[in-house]
């Protein structure tokens, strides 16, 4: 091999890892003894939307949570946000606060408000200091109804920055304060979304984000994730869906733990 | 990443806020511990002084009791809807998930025993000699049993056959508790003749130690999670 080729060889691994937000190639992952992933390939860039389809246990939960960093790659290649999936340890898996997933589980606290999950949400990820030093700093030091708000928000654990995830995912005002345990299960997806969107991750990994959801929060849902992407995010979501919204963009389809078709 | 130390007061101030809301620990685990109390008081056929020299003894038997359930619910509230996971993708440090969950098990219990001891001196008649041993006794060994149960209540928590493992996994590592925080308070109520302050090397070694090793494993145990 020339010193030319060797040389383009890095830079083409250079580009790969610079311009997609995941790249998995051939990659395996075993659950117990038995291969839930078994050679899967698939790339997302910055700003894309992915969908995912295939039947029950076909692999599809098990591809966002590596994505997500929950379980080891076996085998194959893989990066995640820049990062090596084969890299061992904790300080290799700084990349995981930055992406966001939204499993069949909801990860709420049922003994907590809507608001109050979002606040712990936004606080686990640090954002909600980093917000209150941002105001501090400036942008906020003029008067105003606004500005005192914001204010007094930040001076209380950011509820505003929750309130307003929660009202982007249309939850009505009066249940912010109510218990997730007696919301709908529909209305526990959207603080379940609205958890995920206040910590502003770079890749969004949404499994079945329409579950439980009615026709105008499957349309809710959709414009927040069409949000996601137009601001650079990169977004794969593992749904049953057909719907408009989805018609014109990637779709992979896994089978066996692996893609049955490489993506367009 | 948030700071380790805003980390372990928030996980604390979520679990403690949850218990206070939920009434878990006021409207379950006390009633039960006081039940145990009082029907160690049947078993012994109320005889006071019996239930006097024992009271220390049967003290920290409830209170082992109960912490059980206390440690069994403080994972339950993660386990059940995989809030664990929210911990690993926040990117929060290990050691601040153990000490967060562990501070707020140690504040129930605190409050358990204050309960409990009140329980001792009203049905058993047990009379209180030296109070800041009492004091110290129950604190090393609330921290203690903290440190031991958030260890392994992550361990069982991973099972399917989790709420049957744990009273197997974690009574029979806090049988040094159990021996010394009964002498200590044995002391303290005037019902043995030891030095009670000898003990408190024991209560307070298991939990530095138990803090120690939890700290250190608490990261893998999660990650296998």
């Amino acid at each position: 091999m020339s010193a030319r080729s060797l040389v383009s060889e890095g830079f083409d691994s250079l580009k790969l890892a610079m311009d997609y937000a995941v790249s998995l190639r051939s990659a395996v992952v075993l659950l117990g003894r038995f291969p839930a992933l078994s050679g899967a390939d698939i790339s997302v860039e910055r700003g894309e939307i992915v969908v995912v389809r295939g039947a029950n246990g076909a692999g599809k939960t098990t591809l966002l949570r590596l994505c997500a960093g929950l379980v080891a790659l076996y085998a194959g290649e893989g990066e995640v946000l820049g990062y090596d999936l084969r890299e061992a340890g904790s300080a290799a898996k700084d990349w995981r606060s930055r992406v966001g997933f939204l499993g069949h589980e909801t990860r709420l606290y049922g003994d907590l408000t809507a608001k109050e999950n979002v606040e712990f949400a936004l606080a686990l990820s640090g954002r909600a200091a980093l917000s209150a030093r941002a105001q501090r700093g400036g942008g906020l030091r003029g008067g105003g109804q606004r500005g005192r708000e914001l204010r007094h928000s930040t001076a209380t654990g950011s509820p505003s920055v929750a309130a307003s995830a929660l009202e982007r995912l249309e939850l009505p005002e009066r249940l912010h304060h109510e218990r997730v345990s007696r919301l709908s299960a529909g209305q526990q997806r959207r603080v379940a979304l609205a958890c995920v969107s206040v910590r502003h991750p770079e890749l969004w990994l949404l499994d079945e984000p329409h579950a439980s959801l009615d026709a105008d929060g499957r349309e809710c849902v959709d414009d927040v994730i069409a949000e996601a992407a137009a601001a650079g995010a990169a977004v794969i979501v593992v749904t049953h869906e057909q719907g408009k919204v989805f018609d014109n963009l990637r779709t992979a389809t896994l089978a066996g733990g692996r893609f049955m078709e490489a993506l367009p | 990443m948030i700071a380790p130390l805003r980390a372990v007061a928030l996980i604390a101030g979520k679990d403690l806020r949850i218990e206070l809301r939920s009434r878990v620990v006021f409207n379950h685990v006390l009633p039960f511990a006081v039940l145990v109390l009082i029907l160690f008081g049947f078993a012994l056929d109320a005889d006071s002084d019996a239930l006097s020299s024992f009271a220390p003894g049967l003290f920290w038997v409830a209170v082992l009791l109960a912490a059980l359930l206390a440690i069994g619910r403080s994972f339950a509230l993660e386990r059940a809807d995989g809030a664990l996971d929210s911990f690993r993708l926040a990117n929060i440090s290990p050691v601040a998930v153990f000490a967060g969950k562990a501070l707020a098990v140690f504040v129930q219990l605190l409050v358990l025993e204050v309960v409990l001891g009140i329980g001792i001196v009203v049905f058993y008649g047990a009379s209180l000699e030296k109070p800041g041993l009492l004091v110290v006794a129950g604190v090393l060994a609330a921290a203690g049993i903290a440190s031991a149960g958030t260890l392994y209540g992550v361990v069982a928590s991973q099972l399917a056959v989790r709420e049957t493992i744990l009273p197997l996994l974690l009574l029979p590592v806090l049988a040094p508790v159990l021996i010394g925080a009964t002498r200590a308070f044995g002391d303290a109520f005037g019902t043995v003749a030891v030095n009670g302050w000898s003990w408190l090397g024991l209560l307070g070694a298991f939990a530095l130690v138990y803090t120690t090793f939890g700290a250190l494993v608490f990261g893998p145990l999660l990650e296998e999670g």
